[in-house]
C-alpha cells in the first residue's frame, strides 16, 4: 500500500478563455506561488516535482525544460506525465506514487493549459490513430454525443436531465472565484443554447480555459507538522481501456466503473451515494453527469435519471454535492482540469473551499477523464486511511 | 536476417498537420520587448535575493524562487561565449542567408548569456571577442529588434 501521504497545499490560478497578461511559465508561477503560500512553505521543502500538459495545445515541447523558472524545478528531480484530459489526475497520481514509495518526502504536482494558444479541436484530433479513424472521431464532442445519444435510447435518459447536470455546475461555479465560465443559467436556457452535436448543446459542453493548478503532498510525518487538517490520499486508482473508437462500450464506462469500485474497495466505502460528502468529477460535458453516474456505483445502470438527476440528490444541500466548483463545464485549462478536481477536493477536506464549501466533509471523491475513455480516480479523507 | 522484412509490405502514409499557433508573451517578457521596441534598449531583472542577473528575464530566480521585478539596463556590450557558423540554407527559419554566424552572447552586466545573431566574417569570429548590440532603426517588438552583436574593435 505504501506510506501514508496528504495533501498540504493547493494553488490554482484565476482561470479564463484568454490570460494575455500571462505567459504559460507565468501561470506556473502563479499557481505553484499559491500553493506553497497555501502551505506556507518554501519550495526548498518540495524534494520531487511532476508536471503534465498536452504538448500539442501550446506546440512547444518539454514543459519541464522551457518552465524551469517559474515551475521552481531548478536542480530537482522533476517528471512530466501526459495522458490527454487525465493529466491533472496522472501528474496527482504520479506525485502520489512518488510520496508513497518512501522516496520522497514532499513531492508537488503541476497541472497547466494554455489552450488559448491553438485550435484545441484540431489538436485534439491528433490523438486520433492517423492511418484508420481519425476523421470521423476527431474532436471531444462527437464521442460525447455519441455515448449520450445510446444511453437515452437505452435507458429513457432526457437532454433535460444533461440540462440539469449543466445547471448545476454552471450556478455552482458563481462561487468559485476562480472558475472561467461563471454564469447564472437555468434548464431552459441550456435547452434553448445552440445545437453543437445532438444531443449535446453549447451549454452541456465544457470551454477550453488558460490556467494552472498545483497540489502539493506529503508523506505522513511531514503532512501532520505541516498541516492542522491535511487530505490524506485514501485511494489513487488508474484504469485505461480501448484500442480503436470501435472497441469502446457505450452504454456504460468500464475503466471509471472499474476505477471507482477499486478506490471503494481501497477507501472501505460500501455505498458511495451515502459515504462520501462531496465529489469534484471531471464530467466534460452534461451529458457525462448523467450517463456517469451509473459507473460511479451511485445506481444501478440506467437508473442515474430517476433516482440521482431528477431527485436532485448532487446540488449543493443534497445527499451528494457534486462539483461546488463548478466542474470542467465551468473551467477547462486542460492539462489542469482533473488536478483541480483533486485540489478542490482536498480543500474541501481542509475546509478551505470557501464560497462553495460543503460543511463537514469527511470523504471526498475526485476523478479525471482523458484518452477517449480512460479514468482516473482518487478517494481523499480528514482521518487517515 | 538478411530476408527479416520479407514478410511485410511496407505501407506508409503520408500526413500533413497545419496548426496555428500563438504564444503569449506574458508580463515579464513584455515589459522586456517592449522596452527594446520603444526605446531602442536592453534590460534584464535582478534577483532580489541572489543578485544574479538575467537576460532574457526569468519569472523567478532559478535557485531562489524570487520574484524578478528589479530591472536594470545594460550597456549593450558583451562577450562571445561560443558560437557556430550557420552554411546551410533555410528560408522559412533562418533571418538571413548564410554564412552567418550565431553565438552566446554574455553581455556586460549579466549572468546569463543571450542567443544572437554575431555580424563577422566567419573567418574571423573568436570566442571571447567583445561585441557590442546593434539595434535596429525600424522596431516591431521582436528578438530581431536587437539586429545583431558586431565586434567592438
Amino acid at each position: 500500500m505504501g506510506k501514508r501521504v496528504g495533501i498540504v497545499g493547493v494553488g490554482q490560478t484565476h482561470h479564463a478563455a484568454h490570460r494575455l497578461d500571462a505567459s504559460g511559465v507565468e501561470l506556473i508561477a502563479e499557481a505553484v506561488t499559491r500553493a506553497l503560500d497555501d502551505a506556507d512553505m518554501s519550495l526548498e521543502q518540495v524534494d520531487a516535482i511532476v508536471i503534465g500538459n498536452m504538448d500539442h495545445f501550446e506546440n512547444i515541447n518539454y514543459v519541464d525544460m522551457w518552465a524551469t523558472d517559474g515551475l521552481g524545478s531548478c536542480m530537482k528531480p522533476v517528471f512530466k506525465v501526459t495522458t490527454g484530459g487525465t493529466t491533472g489526475t496522472t501528474v496527482g497520481a504520479a506525485a502520489y506514487y512518488h510520496a508513497a514509495s518512501g522516496l520522497f518526502d514532499v513531492v508537488m504536482a503541476v497541472g497547466w493549459e494554455k489552450n488559448s494558444e491553438s485550435d484545441t479541436q484540431a489538436a485534439i484530433a491528433t490523438c486520433a490513430n492517423p492511418v484508420l479513424e481519425r476523421d470521423p472521431f476527431a474532436g471531444a464532442i462527437g464521442p460525447l454525443a455519441t455515448e449520450y445519444s445510446m444511453y437515452m435510447k437505452a435507458y429513457g435518459a432526457t437532454e433535460e436531465d444533461a440540462a440539469i447536470v449543466a445547471a448545476r455546475d454552471r450556478n455552482n461555479a458563481l462561487n468559485n472565484i476562480y472558475a472561467h465560465n461563471r454564469m447564472k443559467v437555468t434548464v431552459e436556457d441550456v435547452l434553448n443554447s445552440p445545437m453543437l452535436s445532438y444531443p449535446v448543446k453549447f451549454l452541456d459542453m465544457c470551454p477550453r480555459s488558460d490556467g494552472a493548478c498545483a497540489v502539493i503532498f506529503a508523506v505522513e510525518e511531514k503532512a501532520k507538522k505541516m498541516c492542522d487538517r491535511p487530505a490524506w490520499v485514501h485511494a489513487s486508482v488508474v484504469r485505461h481501456d480501448y484500442t480503436h473508437f470501435g472497441d469502446l462500450e457505450w452504454q456504460w464506462m468500464p475503466t471509471l466503473e472499474r476505477a471507482t469500485l477499486q478506490a471503494y474497495k481501497y477507501a472501505g466505502i460500501s455505498n458511495p451515494l451515502r459515504e462520501l460528502d462531496v465529489a469534484e468529477l471531471y464530467l466534460p460535458c452534461s451529458t457525462c453527469g448523467v450517463k456517469w453516474m451509473d459507473s460511479f456505483w451511485f445506481c444501478d445502470r440506467g437508473e442515474s435519471p430517476k433516482k440521482i438527476i431528477r431527485k436532485r440528490v448532487t446540488e449543493m444541500d443534497g445527499e451528494l454535492p457534486i462539483n461546488p466548483s463548478g466542474g470542467v463545464i465551468a473551467t477547462n485549462p486542460i492539462g489542469a482540469t482533473a488536478l483541480i478536481r483533486v485540489g478542490e477536493a482536498a480543500w474541501q477536506i481542509m475546509g478551505r473551499a470557501e464560497g462553495r464549501q460543503v460543511p463537514k466533509v469527511k470523504k471526498a471523491l475526485a476523478t479525471g477523464f482523458g484518452g477517449c475513455s480512460w479514468s482516473d480516480v482518487f478517494i481523499l479523507g480528514a482521518d487517515l486511511p | 536476417m538478411a530476408d527479416w522484412k520479407s514478410e511485410v509490405e511496407e505501407v506508409v502514409f503520408p500526413g500533413k498537420i497545419c496548426v496555428p499557433y500563438s504564444w503569449t508573451v506574458g508580463s515579464t517578457l513584455s515589459k522586456w520587448y517592449v522596452q527594446l521596441r520603444d526605446d531602442g534598449e536592453i534590460w534584464a531583472n535582478r534577483c532580489p535575493s541572489c543578485g544574479k542577473v538575467y537576460v532574457p528575464p526569468k519569472i523567478k530566480c532559478l535557485d531562489c524562487y524570487k520574484d524578478m521585478n528589479d530591472w536594470v539596463k545594460l550597456p549593450g556590450t558583451g562577450t562571445v561565449e561560443t558560437f557556430t557558423v550557420v552554411h546551410y540554407h533555410e528560408p522559412g527559419l533562418h533571418p538571413k542567408k548564410p554564412p552567418f554566424v550565431y553565438g552566446v552572447v554574455k553581455m556586460d552586466g549579466a549572468d546569463t548569456g543571450l542567443v544572437h545573431l554575431i555580424d563577422v566574417d566567419p573567418d574571423k569570429v573568436k570566442v571571447g571577442m567583445r561585441v557590442k548590440a546593434k539595434i535596429a532603426k525600424e522596431r516591431t517588438g521582436h528578438i530581431t529588434d536587437i539586429k545583431h552583436f558586431k565586434p567592438l574593435s
